[in-house]
């Protein structure tokens, strides 16, 4: 087992490791730099006042060598510029303002946990990812806790007595929820809940006020857009592992020794029927994510995903990579989890 | 003129789709008189909950084709914006209607009053004509190297399953964020892209030709060549497209070509589902590597290609079919999510999902620009997925 969590954390580091590549090189092509200089300069800079301002900040090294700087591996760069009284002026990456140049350190990067700083908000990454990482976990504290037991009622309710009529309801209940993406139950549940048109103004229509003070009135319509497109998935994951043990040579023995319906389906399959749910909930955290983004979109709540929409938009690099940093590492810790979590809940299944 | 009401505008609305219906019910008439003999397309026909998915698809197929390249059912120009009509709720009278005008805005107005009816119409046949050809990529590529992986397995799944959770590690729209932005377009990456992404299935066509006809020579080599012909002249007609950094075919030769903004969302999307696709045939390729009569045919001394292709693909049908049908579902929310995020299609395309993002910024004061189009995706994807729910009930039956 420590040998297998070993080779995953390896293979794990190792995707991180090519994904940031893959961003940074994406992020660092010349027309992306090119909006990067004019959006934090101005508008009409000239061709040469984008190239020097792109060589003053050390944007245009070899990728590898950005890349190595931003891990930490290799020193940061640094611009020097001989001014007319003859002082030196010295500016890089590991430089901040208001600390001099040669009691800032030489190396800064993830690995010294420098994050870089953010172009578009003017402020170090990791306070920025750290902070709205903080909001999306409220938010999806809350997906969580209505979604995942609701999913599993619906799922074992519907695939105890598969075929029935109550089966019927849910499944084509958990069918059009998981056909249904954020941004059309989103857009439908704000028209009927929180438009003047309808008039019903149960809850608010934007969640910007949730950041601060969460509460029933404009934290519900978010949470359940989020929960939707989850429940039915989940649901029709766990209808699907109910309905297989329900037909189990164990159950039938249970049900010809007499005991009623309601102990064999609490005693007897409702822990087997759960093993396959746990994994799906967990690598359903990636798409979760996606649903974040949209629904942090749509209701205006200014969470993780909002800064995913933000950095993206505006090629702000530093920010991005953190951003991708910690989405990947959510991926694929999920992974590991689901994969150590079934060989614990299943005994037949061994690793080595 | 009077506005109308709920019921006229239902009523004439069910008139303009007259095409629509007309073809429904030939379709349906057709299919369930000859459904004995059409395989598992005709047991399709058994299921009540497979017959209301597949009618709920036609029925967009449908108004997308007459809709869309025949231009029948819609009552005003898409981009046309008549002054007046601004946000003017369901029913409203067209303002100096001149004779030849549809005298009303059925569905309303839109904040650049533009007639929703119409887009929503328009925006159909842009879904239609991405979403299955997207998939269908998709797939040739999940194919092409799921197969292979499956069956040699060692280095090379590897690799391939490497690379597969390497794609899907990343979030979705972020994936998009960095790969349609203009200023990645203006790096000519998506066409590169296209490049190696169209390779596929002609490749994937070939090497079928070749493993089948393999020990006739003369057969091969003829219908080889017509293929290479062939396969050839529609990949270089694909990816040369004018105004993109591949442009090298004459326009006489060049038959096809796709929109530079279309071929763009196209690799973003195929991009992000064939590997789902690879991982999904991979594992059929697995199982079914094992069984007798692979055994059998490697016994008989038959090509590796010819395994794969012909003896472990078909025998996989079942479950790829079921996927084929939820996979344009979940492309079709991607292209949703894309004009959601105003990213790839210019904003006044009349997409679903540029016009979802249009409208949800007035969606507490005006309905009518949002839900349409909203409405649209929500019932075109849960046809699919009911589609699929009844193909897998039937093709489980047997």
């Amino acid at each position: 087992m420590g040998l297998f969590i070993l080779r995953r954390l390896a293979v794990m580091i190792l995707t991180a490791l090519c994904l940031t590549f893959i961003v940074f090189i994406m992020t660092n092509l010349y027309p992306n730099l090119e909006k990067l200089a004019k959006s934090q300069g101005n508008f009409r800079m000239s061709d040469e006042a984008v190239a020097s301002y792109l060589e003053t900040r050390g944007y245009l090294q070899p990728i590898p060598v950005k890349y190595a700087e931003w891990l930490g591996v290799i020193p940061s760069y640094r611009h020097t510029v001989e001014k007319d009284d003859g002082t030196v002026d010295v500016t890089g990456r590991c430089i901040y303002p208001g600390i001099a140049p040669e009691d800032s350190p030489n190396f800064c990067g993830i690995l010294q946990g420098h994050w870089g700083y953010s172009t578009q908000f003017k402020e170090p990454a990791s306070k920025i990812i750290g902070t709205r990482l903080a909001l999306t976990g409220k938010l999806m504290m809350w997906v969580l806790i209505t979604m995942i037991p609701v999913a599993l009622i619906v799922g074992v309710v519907s695939g105890m007595r598969e075929g029935s009529k109550t089966d019927r309801v849910l499944s084509t209940f958990s069918i059009a929820t998981s056909a249904t993406p954020e941004y059309v139950s989103g857009v439908v549940l704000i028209a009927v809940f929180a438009s003047s048109a309808v008039g019903l103004k149960f809850f608010k229509g934007t969640a910007t006020s949730a950041m601060e003070s969460a509460n029933w009135e404009n934290f519900t319509l978010p949470v359940l857009t989020i929960g939707l497109y989850g429940i039915g998935y989940i649901a029709r994951m766990t209808r699907a592992s109910m309905a297989e043990v329900m037909t189990a040579q164990y159950i039938r023995t249970a049900r010809l020794k007499g005991v009623s319906f309601r102990n064999i389906v609490v005693k007897h399959a409702l822990r087997n029927a759960l093993i396959a749910p746990f994994t799906i909930i967990m690598l359903q955290f990636p798409y979760l994510l996606n649903g974040v983004v949209i629904t942090e979109t749509l209701f205006n709540y200014k969470g993780f995903g909002w800064v995913l929409v933000q950095a993206a938009g505006n090629n702000d690099i530093e920010l991005l990579l953190g951003v991708s940093v910690v989405s990947v590492f959510v991926v694929l810790v999920t992974q590991l989890v689901s994969d150590i979590g079934y060989v614990y809940l299943n005994p037949r299944i061994s690793v080595s | 003129m009077e506005p109308l009401n709920g019921l006229e505008i239902f009523v004439r609305i069910l008139g303009l789709l007259t095409p629509v219906w007309i073809a429904l019910v030939v379709t349906f008439g057709l299919s369930i008189t000859f459904k004995r003999k059409l395989g598992l397309y005709g047991k399709l026909f058994d299921s009540t909950v497979g017959m209301i998915g597949f009618a709920m698809v036609m029925f967009w197929v449908f108004t997308a084709l007459f809709g869309g390249p025949l231009d029948m059912i819609v009552t005003h120009d898409v981009l046309q914006q008549v002054s007046g009509m601004k946000n003017k709720v369901p029913g409203t009278p067209l303002r100096g209607a001149e004779a030849g005008d549809y005298p009303y805005y059925l569905l309303g107005g839109d904040n650049l009053a533009r007639d929703v009816f119409s887009r929503v119409i328009k925006g159909s046949w842009i879904v239609i004509k991405i979403a299955p050809f997207a998939t269908l990529f998709a797939f040739m590529v999940g194919v092409t190297l799921g197969l292979p992986a499956g069956y040699y397995g060692g280095k090379l799944d590897t690799f391939l399953s490497f690379l597969a959770n390497l794609i899907l590690a990343f979030p979705v729209i972020l994936l998009f964020y960095l790969l349609v932005t203009p200023e990645i377009v203006a790096t000519g990456m998506p066409v590169y892209m296209a490049a190696v992404i169209f390779v596929m299935p002609v490749a994937f066509v070939m090497v079928l030709i070749n493993s089948r006809y393999q020990v006739i020579p003369q057969k091969r080599n003829l219908y080889l060549s017509i293929a290479a012909v062939f396969g050839l002249w529609f990949y270089f007609s694909m990816i040369s497209t004018p105004g993109t950094v591949i442009d090298f075919m004459p326009a006489w030769l060049d038959a096809k070509n796709m929109e530079p903004t279309i071929l763009v969302i196209f690799v973003a999307v195929v991009f992000v589902n064939s590997p789902t696709i690879f991982r999904i045939v991979r594992g059929l390729t697995l199982d079914i590597k094992t069984r007798d009569y692979v055994a059998a045919a490697q016994t008989r001394g038959e090509g590796t290609w010819y395994i794969m292709l012909w003896e472990i693909l078909p025998n996989a049908r079942g479950p790829l079919i079921v996927d084929f049908c939820l996979r344009i579902g979940y492309t079709t929310i991607l292209l949703g999510t894309l004009g959601f995020f105003g990213l790839g299609l210019s904003s006044e395309s009349p997409d679903w999902g540029s016009t979802i993002n249009e409208g949800r910024k007035l969606l507490s004061i005006y309905l009518h620009p949002a839900l349409p189009p909203a409405l649209s995706l929500l019932s075109l994807v849960l046809g699919l997925n009911l589609l699929a729910d009844g193909l897998r009930e039937e093709s489980l039956r047997d």
